[in-house]
């Protein structure tokens, strides 16, 4: 499938080019301090903060990601925005903001440090810093892929552009550039997607008509007519709707668990708020983003619905074909490119150039603080004035941008390792939510709980997902590499793994003996944990070597998804509690102050007006996701 | 918030809507270009929507300015 663009469309993007490093410059002479350039010096409007909120996470793999799903699940979609996303986001602004707001923290990881203690931060700031490298480089690797495949563009070419100019607005305007950036992309996909959806509307007759046509889809697919068109009268059993998932798991696992844990402390999404000028601003942050959220799924969804049903009506002519499939991931460039003439071609493309900039853009900034304040100022250089942490900062911008590159690249020798290390960070993240949620509103719990509940949490994950596997998929990546069984032979990897945790916890304990530490020093427990548990995984590997075992098969990845992550958030949570029960408790009440829900003092809101009101904003909100769950119910 | 991001913003779109105005006004005969959009041209209809709402940007920021230096 291949794209022609003409000089006018160049002319867009490059308008586009122009304001993006121009706003960078702009706001070059504001960046005077370390927090100028790391949290905006906090006096960001709450409008600009909202709208950056969910254009962080709106990068181009959600763009191209839920039109993809919309072509493949249906409307079902949606619960990724109506269950998934705007619960945590109510709960984020009314419950947990006057804890991020309110502490001294500058960032998440440091919340975990005021709140529990030193390696509980390190545990989350050195994995968040990892992630988000990976997550920019793949952001890079799919836009260079995407404009190689459809407009012929160079692959080095379009990760150099990109790089070179998220890097030169980044290190000139900090936060702010990337927040206004955000903005701006906000904009862009709204005004560049919404004549494609009214376009696409048009021709297939309208919205009864497409859904006739989709009825036919999900009857062409064994399922019942109305499988595709409605969100929830299909999940009672998970094999009666496309996603292959029940109810049970949509609201616990990506409601609750998954969601949660994304949107209330993702330090990328976080930042945003806690940008913002005011307390107020903060916690309406992610309600005034809630809005535009909520009505995403008919800018990103609905085309993909559209693509289907023209690719269905056609008799596949739409999409295009692959081992007898459609590509799915192809419906939103297809939209485009079937919809649009030169011009506006230009500028669905600049939207979504945009959005695959800011989506790395958002990465670097969130990395940028998380590495100089997180793990810079803990561990290397504390102590240092603020001048030499902002010249750090800037620094790091560059560093993190040539790590991104270097990822992106590494992705296109390794594809099965950016697999691996997503579904790695997928642990860790699925149990965070117990940890915040603990932390938050039980004075009890202890760092020691927080920071081992986290480890058990994710090794329950990877326990999981090493005893399941989704139908119709090999062993390996996809689950089940802890049966020995359905082909595929693991062993030598498990064997690998037994060793490597066996050298590592012998060389740290080696360490922490030659420095003097005692038994109760982090290093040797933690040490000795390896050591115990290599022989585990090497005889749980020779057992199954000879009895296999048949994995737990789930009807798709999604479903077995939503269980690992209930599966680590229930492991994180229980075990969180019976550490801390039996472990000391070291921070005072005083300490907690302002960190713990019964600690802090309530906020009134009761002399700003009704619309400026958190709570009330909340409900309107809450009600307002109901009543769509109920329309396409 | 020392700079107004409505006002960079609204520039960009006013800029942006005009070319395709403009484009739009060129290719307004070449009909086969616009059987894609069903027949409209959309060049010219939705640059207009770009410009007025880039207008509408900058309206508000300088208004916005005007009232934060009184």
């Amino acid at each position: 499938m291949k794209i022609e663009l003409h000089a006018v469309d160049y002319v867009i993007l490059c308008v586009y080019f122009l304001f993006v490093l121009g706003i960078g410059l702009a706001l070059k002479r504001y960046m005077k301090t370390g927090e100028d350039f790391f949290m905006s010096g906090r006096s960001i409007p709450a409008w600009v903060c909202g709208l950056a909120f969910i254009s962080a996470n709106l990068g181009a793999q959600e763009v191209i990601g839920m039109a993809a799903s919309g072509a493949k699940y249906g409307i079902m979609t949606s619960h990724f925005y109506w269950v998934g996303a705007i619960p945590a986001m109510v709960f984020l602004a009314i419950f947990m903001m006057p804890f991020y707001y309110g502490s001294r923290a500058r960032s998440v990881p440091e919340y975990l440090k005021l709140r529990f203690d030193e390696k509980t931060r390190g545990f989350n700031a050195i994995s968040f810093a990892v992630m988000t490298v990976f997550s920019s480089g793949i952001s890079m690797y799919a836009l260079a892929k995407l404009f190689e495949l459809l407009l012929g563009w160079n692959f080095h070419f379009s990760i150099f552009v990109s790089g070179v100019i998220v890097l030169a607005y980044i290190f000139l305007g900090g936060l702010t550039s990337a927040i206004y950036n955000e903005v701006l992309q906000f904009f862009l996909i709204v005004l560049g997607f919404l004549p494609l959806v009214m376009l696409g509307l048009r021709d297939v007759g309208g919205w009864h008509e497409l859904i006739l046509k989709l009825n036919a889809v999900s009857a062409s697919k064994g399922l019942a007519p109305g499988a595709m068109t409605h969100s929830w009268a299909y999940t009672g059993s998970p094999t009666a709707n496309p996603m292959g998932v029940e109810w049970f798991g949509v609201v616990f696992g990506l409601g609750f668990v998954l969601s949660f844990g994304y949107w209330c402390t993702d330090f990328l999404v976080v930042q945003r708020a806690m940008a913002a000028n005011s307390m107020s601003a903060a916690r309406r942050t992610p309600l005034i983003a809630a809005v535009p959220k909520m009505l995403f799924p008919a800018l990103v969804i609905l085309p993909g619905l559209i693509a289907i049903s023209m690719h269905y009506q056609t008799k596949g002519m739409f999409l295009p074909v692959e081992n007898g499939q459609p590509n799915y991931n192809m419906a939103m460039p297809a939209m485009l490119g079937h919809y649009y003439p030169a011009g506006m071609l230009g500028l669905g493309l600049t939207a979504l150039m945009a959005s695959f900039m800011s989506g790395m853009a958002g990465n670097v900034t969130a990395f940028n603080t998380v590495w100089t304040y997180d793990i810079y100022q803990s561990y290397i250089r504390p102590g240092q004035p603020d001048k030499h942490y902002l010249a750090v900062g800037h620094v790091t911008t560059v560093v993190g941008i040539l790590l991104s590159v270097a990822c992106a690249y590494a992705a296109t020798k390794f594809n099965n390792i950016l697999d691996f290390l997503q579904l790695v960070f997928a642990f860790v993240n699925a149990p965070l939510f117990a940890t915040f949620l603990l932390g938050m509103f039980w004075r009890r719990s202890t760092g020691h709980g927080a920071f081992f509940g986290l480890l058990f949490g994710t090794l329950a994950a990877a326990i999981h997902h090493g005893l399941t596997i989704p139908a119709g998929s090999a062993v390996g990546i996809h689950g089940g590499w802890l049966c020995g069984s359905s082909g595929g032979d693991t062993t030598f990897m498990l064997l690998l793994w037994a060793a490597f945790l066996a050298i590592f916890g012998l060389g740290i304990v080696h360490v922490g003996r030659g420095e003097g530490a005692g038994n109760d020093d982090l290093r040797i427990r933690l040490g000795k944990a390896a050591l115990y548990f290599s022989p585990v995984i090497a005889l749980w590997t020779v057992i199954i070597k000879w009895f296999p075992i048949e994995p737990r098969t789930y009807p798709s990845d999604m479903a077995q998804n939503f269980w690992t992550a209930i599966y680590a958030w229930t492991a994180c949570f229980v075990a969180t509690i019976l550490i801390s029960l039996v472990t000391t408790r070291v921070r005072t009440d005083e300490q907690l102050k302002g960190l713990v829900y019964a600690l802090t003092p309530k906020i009134k809101d009761h002399d700003i007006p009704w619309y400026k009101q958190p709570a009330t904003l909340g409900l309107i909100v809450l009600a307002a996701a109901v009543v769509l769950n109920f329309l396409f119910w | 918030m020392k700079l107004d991001i409505r006002m960079p913003m609204g520039l960009m779109f006013v800029i942006v809507g005009l070319i395709l105005v403009v484009y739009g006004a060129l290719t307004n005969s070449n009909t086969e270009m616009y059987t894609r959009s069903l027949g409209t041209n959309i060049n010219l209809g939705w640059g207009l929507v770009l410009f007025f709402i880039g207008v509408t940007m900058v309206v508000l920021a300088r208004r916005a300015m005007r009232t934060e230096k009184k």
